[in-house]
């Protein structure tokens, strides 16, 4: 159910996975359903942002220059500077695309037109993750070759030999495995639990509040309703968190595929 | 004969003890974060950056145990 539909029986129809079902508006082109017109939407809002944050530069910036010039710099110096060290330039505008598109998208679910984040559903979250792969992997054999690259994945310096047996499947295992599907299901995982939590927040609430019968249950319905805004806040906080945690993870990982021995 | 049935979901049981991990890692952040600035409280912001980024690593696996336990209920 995509949204609600009283049942004959009258009961309680608790969220669940099928509250994240939305079938595409027009049958003709099914592949374009809600989330994908809201990634596309987003797709122009952040073009449109950064080409106007880029054209117009005074020396004494107005106040909109200021807040776009105020989210590059937070993006070039907290994240790329810190963690990527001299050659950042290289990867700063793909970690400025990753923390735009992943912030419009998670702010998509307490934005009221949509109220839907995009990467609750776990396919955009896997996609952006495996791009995320392709590049810290590539960026790694580009620089050190393939075979160099995987020796200083897999087997970090100082490891003794009798070690090796346990370290190399172990680090193989955990950063060229794991670390995607980690990174995937960390942003689709509290994307969705979040929602979750205020559809349980909205929906129960307003359930106790008008379709049950005794006063306790009306008034925890009402408390529940209240403090459903206190969750929205949460939320905000936890999506800007995320979308924070996914670039700076993929500059981590860039930097420590790329990092010379020292 | 049956000594003992029980029903109900083993994905909410699953989700419980999987919580245990993370919440005790989290805590275990804080605590230290609370301690750095109690020894330096110049160093409070930095420490606080840090802190964000390991709180939400530890959370992923409570976050994942929830979803997960959702897609194996299969409700």
């Amino acid at each position: 159910m995509g949204w609600l539909t009283p049942l004959e029986t009258g009961g309680f129809q608790a969220p669940g996975v099928d509250s994240f079902d939305f079938p595409p508006p027009f049958p003709a082109v099914p592949w374009l359903d809600k989330y994908m017109i809201q990634a596309i939407v987003s797709v122009f809002l952040v073009a449109g942002f950064w080409l106007i944050m880029a054209r117009k530069n005074k020396m004494v910036p107005t106040k909109g220059q200021f807040v776009g010039e105020t989210a590059y710099f937070f993006v070039r110096n907290s994240i790329a500077r810190d963690m990527l060290g001299h050659d950042f330039k290289r990867y700063l505008p793909l970690l400025i695309a990753l923390f735009s598109f992943i912030l419009v998208n998670n702010l998509y679910g307490v934005f009221p037109l949509t109220l839907l984040p995009t990467f609750s559903h776990v396919g955009w979250a896997y996609g952006l993750a495996a791009l995320v792969w392709v590049i810290y992997n590539a960026a790694g054999i580009i620089r050190h070759g393939p075979g160099g690259y995987l020796k200083r994945t897999c087997l970090p310096s100082g490891v003794p030999w009798y070690m090796w047996w346990l370290i190399i499947p172990l680090e193989f295992i955990s950063n060229i495995i794991v670390r995607p599907i980690t990174l995937s299901l960390r942003l689709f995982a509290n994307m969705f639990a979040g929602h979750l939590l205020v559809l349980v927040f909205v929906i129960g609430g307003e359930y106790l509040l008008f379709e049950s019968e005794p006063i306790v249950n009306k008034v925890a319905g009402a408390v529940a309703l209240v403090f459903s805004m206190a969750i929205f806040g949460l939320e905000i906080f936890v999506q800007c968190l995320q979308a924070f945690i996914f670039t700076v993870l993929t500059a981590q990982y860039i930097s420590s595929a790329i990092a010379e021995e020292h | 004969m049956t000594l003992m049935e029980l029903t109900g979901s083993l994905g909410i049981v699953g989700y419980g003890l999987g919580a245990i991990g993370p919440g005790i890692g989290v805590g275990l952040i804080f605590a230290s974060v609370i301690q750095g600035t109690a020894r330096q409280p110049e160093a409070r912001g930095a420490m606080m950056g840090t802190a964000w980024i390991g709180f939400a690593v530890t959370e992923a696996l409570a976050i994942i145990g929830i979803a997960l336990a959702f897609v194996f209920s299969g409700q």
